[in-house]
């Protein structure tokens, strides 16, 4: 297969998985809101609420595209174009996978290996602001604007100390392309500790992956950071204004963009898709005995259903899990899928963290926000640049 | 592999425009399909129900400039740690004493503005400030 058309096929199914997981990460958030308070969550539209996205879809697609006469009309269209497009964009450049060998053609699972990778996700991950700070200016309201201003500000302050953060890993790394960074950290210490950057000697990174995920959080607009659209002073914030799909597109970009800096974590941080512990301990059979597990639970319930009807639903989930468990058995299929599904669960949970602290935590006060980042956040991470400069200058060789 | 500079940028537009495709069909699709309803109260700018008050053109707290300004200096500074952090272990020692001389010049500059109080958020806006402060909680 020539080069052109096999980078349309990757890009149409990375578009395809991207879009999937963008409707039903919304169905998850809510499920796991609604379990954490002690609610069912959506449960009407197809069993189990798993249509509802789907609902939404259709809602959101027939509701009035409302464009108030007092906006600036350009700019007010192209504030939700510009945050879908970029978010989208940044999908380019993130390595899902190691090169794997898929109905005889050899790919990296990957759209492009930039050399310059993570200042590609970087620049993106800047433009964005454009997205909040246009709508909230074209909205021509007050609430639009105080939230798209109070946004802007968010956004580019923490983004300092993020990017100090991801420039301490890189001293371990040494290297921009995204692939690369993870080929580093393959490898084990003593056999069993992974060589991922948290861990990596001569200098651990536990601290700069922290500051990296509260950092994250703040440039998503995510509780506690969600001050931006803080609805009980300022309605909805930058997108009070907006309707229909343009008021989606924005959660969508903030999804995408949670999806990108989870993955972005994992890569830098998580050692992308190496496993947990090498092969010899059963590394490889990780996949399937999670995918067993999971079907067992679900068998249970089904067994001992909460409501009548997850005596029939639940025994499905539970046979497509053990199907799934078996297919991991295989080894032809393992090779190929076994570092997706690391990468998958390493994103997942940190996407499953994200969900967790917006069920938890209340909301920062706009100065405690400013004051944490530019007195603590970069400072900290300052502070552990120069300790990680300083240790593999010393130690050169440990790695 | 691609080598060539076309074969590597390639996907990226590749990706622009499915990226582009996708938002642009989503805003267009609900332009089409959505129906109309006008009226006046409508088309009024949103604030809580009531009639608005005022145009929101207008003059908003400075902070926000100063936030980006210092924001621009500080991340012009971010972006040579980057070449810095590539080739750290070929130049090793020497590579953290040129940079910490550099951080040095800027870290003055980082508690300059932090002494000038460019950092700070006051906790209650100009017209609060009549408002007594809250009695403190933390007796221990």
């Amino acid at each position: 297969m020539d080069f052109i058309t096999l980078s349309v096929v990757k890009a149409v199914i990375l578009a395809a998985v991207l879009m999937t997981t963008l409707a039903y990460l919304q169905w998850v958030e809510r499920k796991v809101i609604a379990h954490i308070q002690l609610r069912m969550g959506p449960s009407r539209v197809g069993p189990h609420g798993l249509l509802q996205p789907l609902a939404d879809v259709i809602k959101l697609l027939t509701k009035e595209d409302l464009i108030p006469p007092h906006v600036n009309r350009f700019l007010y269209i192209l504030a939700p174009f510009l945050a879908v497009t970029l978010a989208l964009m940044s999908f380019a450049v993130v390595p899902f996978g190691p090169e794997i060998e898929i109905f005889g053609v050899r790919t990296p699972v990957q759209l492009t290996d930039l050399n310059i990778g993570l200042l590609f996700l970087l620049a993106i991950s800047s433009v964005s602001v454009y997205g909040v700070a246009l709508a909230g200016w074209a909205s021509n309201s007050k609430y639009s604007l105080l939230g798209g201003l109070r946004s802007s500000a968010q956004m580019i302050s923490y983004e300092l100390p993020m990017a100090v953060a991801l420039a301490s890993a890189l001293l371990l790394s040494n290297t921009l392309s995204l692939r690369e960074i993870v080929d580093t950290q393959q490898g084990y210490y003593l056999g069993v500790i992974p060589k991922w950057n948290i861990f990596r000697l001569p200098f651990p990174q536990i601290l700069s992956f922290v500051v990296f995920l509260i950092c994250a959080f703040a440039e998503t607009n995510r509780l506690p950071f969600d001050l931006p659209e803080a609805e009980n002073e300022l309605v909805a914030g930058f997108h009070t204004e907006y309707s229909s799909m343009k008021f989606a597109a924005f959660f969508m970009a903030e999804y995408a963009n949670m999806i990108t800096g989870c993955a972005l974590a994992t890569i830098l941080f998580l050692g992308g898709w190496h496993p947990l512990w090498p092969a010899e301990w059963g590394a490889h059979l990780v996949p399937a005995a999670v995918f067993f597990l999971a079907g067992a639970i679900a068998f249970y319930h089904g067994a001992h259903p909460a409501r009548p009807r997850d005596r029939r639903t639940l025994p499905i989930v539970a046979v497509v899990f053990w199907m799934l468990a078996v297919l991991f058995l295989l080894p032809e299929v393992r090779a190929a899928l076994a570092p997706l599904f690391w990468f998958a669960a390493k994103t997942g949970l940190l996407l499953f963290c994200f969900i967790w602290v917006r069920g938890t935590l209340p909301r920062f006060r706009y100065d405690q926000l400013m004051r944490f980042t530019w007195k603590f956040l970069f400072p900290v991470a300052m502070a552990n640049l120069m300790a990680t400069g300083l240790v593999v200058a010393l130690f050169p060789d440990v790695s | 592999m691609p080598t060539s500079y076309t074969e590597l940028y390639f996907p990226v537009l590749l990706q622009t425009f499915i990226a582009m495709a996708v938002a642009g069909g989503m805003l267009g699709a609900s332009y089409v399909l959505g129906k109309r309803v006008r009226n006046r109260v409508k088309d009024m700018p949103y604030e809580c129900g009531i009639p608005p008050v005022g145009s929101a053109r207008e003059r908003f707290s400075v902070k926000f400039y100063l936030v980006a300004m210092v924001f621009i200096l500080f991340d012009i500074e971010v972006v040579f740690l980057y070449p810095w952090a590539v080739v750290y272990r070929e130049l090793g020692l020497f590579a953290f004493a040129e940079m910490a001389l550099f951080l040095a010049l800027i870290l003055c500059g980082y508690f300059y503005i932090w002494k000038k109080g460019a950092l700070d958020w006051p906790a209650q806006e100009a017209g609060e400030l009549a408002r007594p402060e809250p009695a403190r909680q933390d007796a221990a």
